[in-house]
């Protein structure tokens, strides 16, 4: 299993069961991490907690834009002693979500032609939907990967998968199209909503993102506690929609 | 072939405040009225309920309650000389659609204009001289004036129980309150809100500086209180979800909070859902609009209402266009300057901000209301401090504080640190609930080049053509927002912060990405002459006596203040005219 990643879609073999393929993927990540010359302390975190990312089955995402993903959401939010990674919080399977569903297919999105190119100023301009959108980016940034480090994005030690993704942030990843900044942009967006939404998404999970900034949540009935709590710590555990569902 | 319906006595286009507001004088006055609303109907009890009303990304992210893009947009082009292109995402401002519209997401500050916002241009000349005024600069006088609108602010207020403290209580000035505001007749209908660390902390660095602050003027309900349509509201809870969110406890006013309950219960009133209103058929020879036509969107049948009167009460860019496409009004041309119609389009100029961090204070940014949770000040808004020499006319209500601390949005870090990573986390993790803003909501005075028409080429769901928007930012709105971003920045040093960032931002065009405000004004003005505005003083269209336009379409330009307060004052004055003068005599109200 270890080479089918070569490619990038050779493991698309659907008489592998599920499971199997999965943990297959993850060897794989985890084996090429080993194979690169890094140091131990940069062994894939992705890899570390992909177990529980990936234990939601994908609506959408390839298993090449799925590892993409937990690999670029973990170099944004890496565990630390503040939270758990961001996959382990389940935003890649938010994203995943998302891009499935209402917001992914382009809601709320004005898709008339003609799309001539167009100032930043006037905002997004493509014909992709958001779906769409990211098919390409990822399609890109792992082609750009490949081109600089030799590796899919997902494949690389954690320093070099920082200095990809600082990389594309500056708008120094030549991609075709679009900017790899507006790559960066959308994937930044994404992933911080999946860390900060609700966890009825999929993502924040434990509300791992609400107690490292010491949101509340819900219910945010505070008629109460705004004068108690003034220029004082709001000291109550977070709860979210499933607590009063 | 569209259905002919019924002859009713009135319609209003738009069920909103202004539609409510309306409908609601005009069924008083025994017409039978029929409001058109194009989205689907939202109650509290269905629509806004707990738990799932905090959903900060179906809401404030996913854009839940908004007008949708994929149906209607406007587009946009900075110069006249460019080819617009569709806003496709909204970002910059976010329109309302279905009952409620706006009023049920907005965040709920109530202001009035300064007297001398009323009579800008007037005041600007007499004060600093004839030629003060630059020829691009077309800025105009409200034909109304601060105190013949006084009543209908104070109404207007006591609609929505308007929490907050006079500073001029019948000319006479009261410290706590605003000072510079216009003599009010009447104390505000509800106390103030509770008083936010972040409002604590501004008190007193604007005291320090011999500013004169103060609390905003808030449709959040301070306490219970039952408004003079006999609907009680009930208090806030200061949950922190306003703006872009309805509100569960009734406690946000809005028209379902406000209004509708007794207008829905009236049998001379009938709410229509789906209805979206495709044209005007306007009678040029009678200068009467004769029917309205509308689409089922549940069907896709056409319809064709037949009314006495029109109320056009959508939000500005569907006045403008439902108005352009039926001809009521020669197209503003930016080249001769003649016609009146998409004239004076303008905006809100966000004037950069600071951002405060303390390490040994807690600012529970979650704690909130909506109306800009802290304190403000307004000595620098408008012309309350003088502009000799300054080289640019009007200022900016300025606030600190919060209105929510939804993390997807509102996660202030100091300046320098990155936005992702191991110190983004490190930095978020610290500062989250020990900093705030400092804003500036500048003015946006009108600028020849500033206007609205209908686009050559894109079109929306209806195969209309859509708004397009020539609008950038002027040099009088960049010296007022570089003018701004000194104020700020000494505010913020007073304040004697761990940290602090005041950004100035530099110059560039305007941009539909980042939110900045739904305060979009103008193309259908009020004022005295049939040459350079589209509506009279009483909102009545000069080319058809029974069209009356409401909203803030008919500012003549966009003072620093959010317009609200100033669209339910003018539409309880408008409606007025209608119900007192209008229908007993229908023709023009004014004789140009």
């Amino acid at each position: 299993m270890t080479g089918s990643y070569e490619g990038g879609n050779a493991m698309a073999d659907e008489t592998i069961p599920r499971r199997e393929f999965l943990k297959g993927a993850m060897v794989g990540t985890a084996a090429l991490a080993a194979g690169n010359p890094a140091p131990a302390a940069a062994q894939t975190p992705a890899a570390a907690t992909a177990a529980s990312a990936d234990a939601e089955p994908l609506l959408t995402l390839t298993a090449t834009e799925h590892a993409f993903i937990v690999g670029a959401v973990d170099t944004i939010i890496p565990a630390d002693e503040l939270s758990p990674s961001a996959s382990a919080c389940g935003v890649a399977t938010f994203i995943d979500r998302q891009l499935a569903g209402a917001y992914g297919m382009g809601a709320r999105l004005y898709r008339q032609g003609p799309f001539p190119k167009a100032k930043p100023e006037l905002g997004y301009q493509l014909t992709l939907n958001p779906r769409e959108f990211f098919r390409a980016g990822i399609e890109q940034a792992n082609s750009w990967t490949r081109k600089t480090y030799g590796k899919d994005f997902d494949r690389l030690s954690v320093q070099d998968r920082e200095a990809a993704l600082k990389a594309m942030e500056d708008n120094k990843a030549p991609f075709a199209g679009f900017s790899s900044r507006m790559f960066f942009d959308a994937l930044l967006q994404i992933t911080m909503e999946g860390f900060f939404a609700d966890p009825i998404y999929g993502g924040n999970r434990d509300m791992a993102g609400w107690k490292m900034v010491g949101y509340p949540g819900l219910p945010a009935t505070y008629r109460e506690d705004i004068t108690k709590y003034f220029n004082k710590k709001y000291d109550k555990p977070p709860r979210s929609i499933a607590d009063f569902s | 072939m569209a259905i002919i319906l019924k002859e009713v006595d009135a319609v209003c286009i738009g069920v909103g405040f202004t539609g409510s507001i309306a409908a609601r004088e005009l069924t008083k006055a025994g017409l039978k009225v029929v409001g058109l609303e194009r989205g689907a109907n939202r109650s509290t009890r269905e629509d806004f309920a707990l738990p799932n009303v905090r959903d900060d990304l179906k809401y404030a992210v996913r854009q839940e309650l908004f007008q949708d893009t994929q149906l209607e947009t406007v587009s946009l082009r900075h110069t006249p000389g460019e080819t617009a292109l569709p806003i496709r995402r909204l970002g910059s401002f976010l329109p309302g659609v279905g009952v409620g519209g706006a009023g049920a997401h907005w965040n709920g500050v109530t202001w009035r204009l300064l007297p001398t916002d009323h009579n800008l241009r007037t005041h600007l000349e007499s004060r600093y001289g004839k030629n003060a005024i630059s020829a691009e600069m077309t800025i105009e006088d409200f034909p109304v004036s601060y105190d013949e609108l006084e009543p209908y602010y104070d109404r207007f207020e006591k609609l929505l129980g308007v929490s907050g403290k006079a500073g001029n209580l019948r000319g006479q000035k009261i410290d706590g309150g605003n000072v510079f505001e216009g003599p009010r007749q009447n104390e505000y209908p509800n106390k103030p809100l509770a008083m936010s660390m972040a409002g604590a902390i501004m008190e007193k660095a604007a005291r320090e500086l011999g500013y004169h602050p103060f609390r905003a003027p808030a449709a959040n309900m301070s306490a219970a209180y039952t408004n003079p349509e006999g609907v009680t509201l009930g208090a806030c809870e200061y949950c922190g979800h306003c703006e872009r969110f309805g509100c569960e406890a009734n406690a946000k006013s809005s028209p379902q909070s406000c209004i509708l309950p007794v207008l829905l219960a009236d049998d001379r009133f009938e709410l229509r859902t789906h209805a979206y209103v495709k044209e005007l058929l306007y009678d040029r020879q009678g200068k009467k609009v004769k029917a309205v036509r509308y689409v089922d969107t549940r069907s896709g049948e056409e319809y064709e209402q037949p009314a006495g009167l029109v109320v056009l009460g959508a939000y500005v860019f569907n006045n403008n266009l439902l108005m352009m496409q039926a001809g009521i009004g020669e197209q503003y041309d930016p080249v001769t300057g003649k016609g009146a119609l998409g004239r004076n389009y303008c905006y809100q100029v966000s004037g950069g901000g600071a951002t405060v961090f303390f390490e040994d204070k807690i600012i529970n940014p979650f704690m909130a209301a909506g109306a800009s949770f802290g304190m403000n000040i307004d000595d620098f808004n408008g012309d309350n401090f003088d502009h000799s020499g300054l080289g640019f006319f009007g200022g900016a209500w300025i606030s600190a504080g919060t209105s929510n601390g939804r993390p997807i949005q509102t996660r202030p870090v100091p300046p320098g640190t990155p936005r992702w990573g191991r110190d983004w986390k490190k930095a978020t993790a610290k500062w989250y609930n020990h900093a705030f803003n400092i804003g500036a909501s500048c003015c946006n005075y009108a600028h020849r080049e500033n206007y609205l028409d209908l686009d050559p080429t894109y079109r929306d769901a209806l195969g209309r053509p859509l708004v397009r928007m020539t609008y950038n930012f002027q040099e009088n709105d960049y010296k007022v927002r570089e003018y701004m971003g000194g104020v700020l920045a000494r505010i913020a040093r007073a304040m004697n912060p761990t940290i602090m960032s005041a950004r100035a931002i530099p110059r560039g065009n305007y941009n539909v990405v980042p939110y900045q405000s739904t305060h979009n004004t103008g193309g259908t003005i009020t004022g005295t002459n049939p040459k350079t505005s589209v509506v009279n003083r009483y909102l009545q269209a000069w080319q058809a006596d029974n069209l009356f336009v409401m909203g803030a379409s008919v500012f003549p330009q966009n003072a620093s203040y959010n317009p609200t307060g100033v669209v339910g004052a003018l539409a309880y004055y408008a409606a007025e005219a209608i119900t007192t003068r209008y229908i007993k005599s229908p023709g023009p109200l004014v004789h140009a």
